[in-house]
């Protein structure tokens, strides 16, 4: 079994994952699932005085490329500004998850991000315009 | 018994490795089933030497083309002993089968405060269809819940299923639990009641023998490629009094007897519910297989099925922290949907291809059944007539080793 997708380091964060959690209140927060595997992945932020990302937490259900590559986005995006993080290039993210992905998983190793950057440009959560 | 090497020397995909020196074990027939050069070959035959179109040409090969697609109907109407071969309409796979009824006999038949009773087992192509006519009509859906066995919960049929219960419409084999359902008494239930019926034969007609006379049933959907088959070609059988009744789905060529400027009038069964060229090579392969499943014999089938699901369940008992859902294996198809301690079933898949092995790996179009069971997704093997007791243990060594990388 060729498992070179799993390294070390995907089965570390597998198993403890890091800013695992939620915030209450945050400054924002999105949540959107995967419906080809049924992942959800949650994140909510809080900005310091000068709109720097000062905490982030991340919570949901998924694979553990999705897990993996949402510790690793969250830990990150510490002290970014609200645009860097809309600019966030995914190739940094599929740089830093570091293993090479068939084009069904790339879609998990990117969902935190399109979580995180919906969040970051005030999409409202879906959820809310469900209940309008 | 079923030779299984011989059967396996009849699908040409089997011999291909994944990888150098790993070789091709498909356990995706429930999602769709590989293909035998016999049904190839028909197909080829027809592009080759046939090709033209049907039902229109005086020519040669239009004309052997005609004869061929229509053989073809008349193979599938004996394969499920259908009294004739005009009530095998050919559509493309078992949903537009369901579609077909929901908008043709669904529209003319149903009222609002009428009910459809389905299961919670259902695939969506037997939910949605269903759903969006009540939506249209102020009609109700309730649904027959399974037990934690995964079997149908007939305990309260009687104050489910009643007068004003228009259509009963249930899978006769669940593609998640492999649960094979009491057919036959849900059909006399509904009868009591004045109910239609309808069975979604999907992963009944490729692995046993399927009798819509003994059934009884209304109306019949399945798809070609889930039986050896073409993709692109499925059936819908339904009683022929129902059928003549029921408006055309779809306008077009074909369906129609004479068309004025001012409006058309509709061609016999099967061909009114026919519009346009159809999928002809794809009629023709799915001929192909079914004389080929005719060939094996649909009960040395079901005993060889039967025979693969006993011996995976107690392999895959062996694996530490994975559990099947469904019944046991005597009330089971060729179906193993599993659960392994928490692991994801993308994980799980990923590596499993990894040896080779493909399996499917999420809500197998049953969001509400994965729901009920507190899942998002399940990892789900299934076996057919090339399946082996060596690619069983194949999976069972794989899924060892999923855990030795998760670190179980």
């Amino acid at each position: 079994m060729d498992n070179s997708i799993y390294r070390e380091q995907i089965i570390d964060l597998y198993e403890h994952p890091l800013n695992r959690g939620r915030l209450d209140p945050a400054d924002f927060s999105y949540e959107e699932d995967n419906p080809l595997c049924g992942d959800v992945i949650r994140i909510d932020a809080r900005l310091d005085e000068h709109g720097r990302i000062a905490e982030v937490a991340w919570s949901g259900e998924g694979c553990a490329i999705s897990q993996a590559s949402a510790s690793l986005l969250t830990e990150e995006i510490k002290g970014m500004s609200l645009d860097e993080v809309k600019a966030f290039p995914k190739e940094r993210l599929l740089g830093l998850i570091g293993v090479p992905l068939s084009m069904a998983r790339v879609k998990c190793a990117l969902l935190s991000l399109k979580v995180l950057k919906a969040g970051a440009y005030g999409i409202p959560d879906p959820e809310v315009i469900r209940d309008l | 018994m079923l030779d299984v090497n011989q059967v396996r020397a009849d699908f040409p995909i089997l011999q291909q490795e994944m990888y150098p020196g790993v070789p091709l074990v498909f356990l995706d027939s429930a999602a769709s089933s590989q293909k035998p050069t016999a049904v190839l070959q028909a197909m080829e035959h027809y592009y080759r030497a046939l090709n033209a179109n049907v039902h229109r040409g005086v020519y040669r090969i239009s004309e052997e083309a005609t004869h061929a697609f229509e053989l073809a109907r008349q193979k599938v109407a004996n394969f499920i002993n259908a009294p004739d071969a005009a009530q095998i309409i050919f559509v493309r796979n078992a949903t537009e089968g369901f579609n077909l009824v929901a908008y043709s006999w669904g529209e003319a038949n149903i009222q609002a405060g009428d009910e459809i009773l389905l299961t919670e087992m259902e695939h969506h192509a037997n939910l949605v269809p269903w759903q969006m006519l009540a939506q249209r009509k102020g009609a109700v859906v309730r649904y027959l819940p399974f037990t934690p066995d995964g079997l149908l919960d007939l305990s309260n049929l009687d104050e489910l299923l009643t007068e004003r219960t228009k259509l009963f419409s249930f899978t006769a084999v669940s593609n998640v639990f492999g649960t094979i359902n009491p057919a036959r008494r849900l059909i006399a239930a509904a009868k009591a009641v004045g109910a239609v019926t309808m069975v979604d034969a999907a992963q009944s007609a490729p692995h046993m023998v399927v009798n819509v006379q003994e059934l009884d049933c209304d109306f019949l959907a399945f798809s070609g490629h889930k039986m050896c088959g073409p993709t692109g070609i499925g059936i819908l059988y339904g009683k022929r009094h129902l059928l003549e009744a029921m408006p055309p789905f779809m306008g077009g060529g074909d369906m129609i007897r004479r068309v004025t400027l001012e409006g058309a009038t509709w061609n016999d069964i099967p061909w009114k519910f026919e519009a346009g060229t159809p999928a002809i090579a794809e009629g023709i392969g799915l001929g192909a297989a079914v004389d080929y499943l005719t060939n094996l014999g649909m009960d040395n089938v079901h005993a060889y099925e039967q025979f693969l699901t006993s011996y995976a369940l107690e392999a895959l008992s062996e694996v530490p922290g994975l559990k099947v859902w469904g019944p046991p294996a005597a009330q089971k198809g060729g179906v193993a949907a599993f659960t392994l301690d928490n692991l994801h079933p993308h994980d799980i898949a990923e590596l499993l291809d990894k040896d080779g092995i493909a399996v499917r790996a999420g809500h197998h179009c049953a969001m509400p059944l994965h729901k009920k069971l507190g899942l998002s997704a399940t990892t789900r093997a299934s076996f057919y007539v090339h399946t082996t007791t060596a690619e069983i243990d194949a999976l069972v060594a794989s899924l060892q080793r999923v855990r030795a990388v998760f670190r179980l």
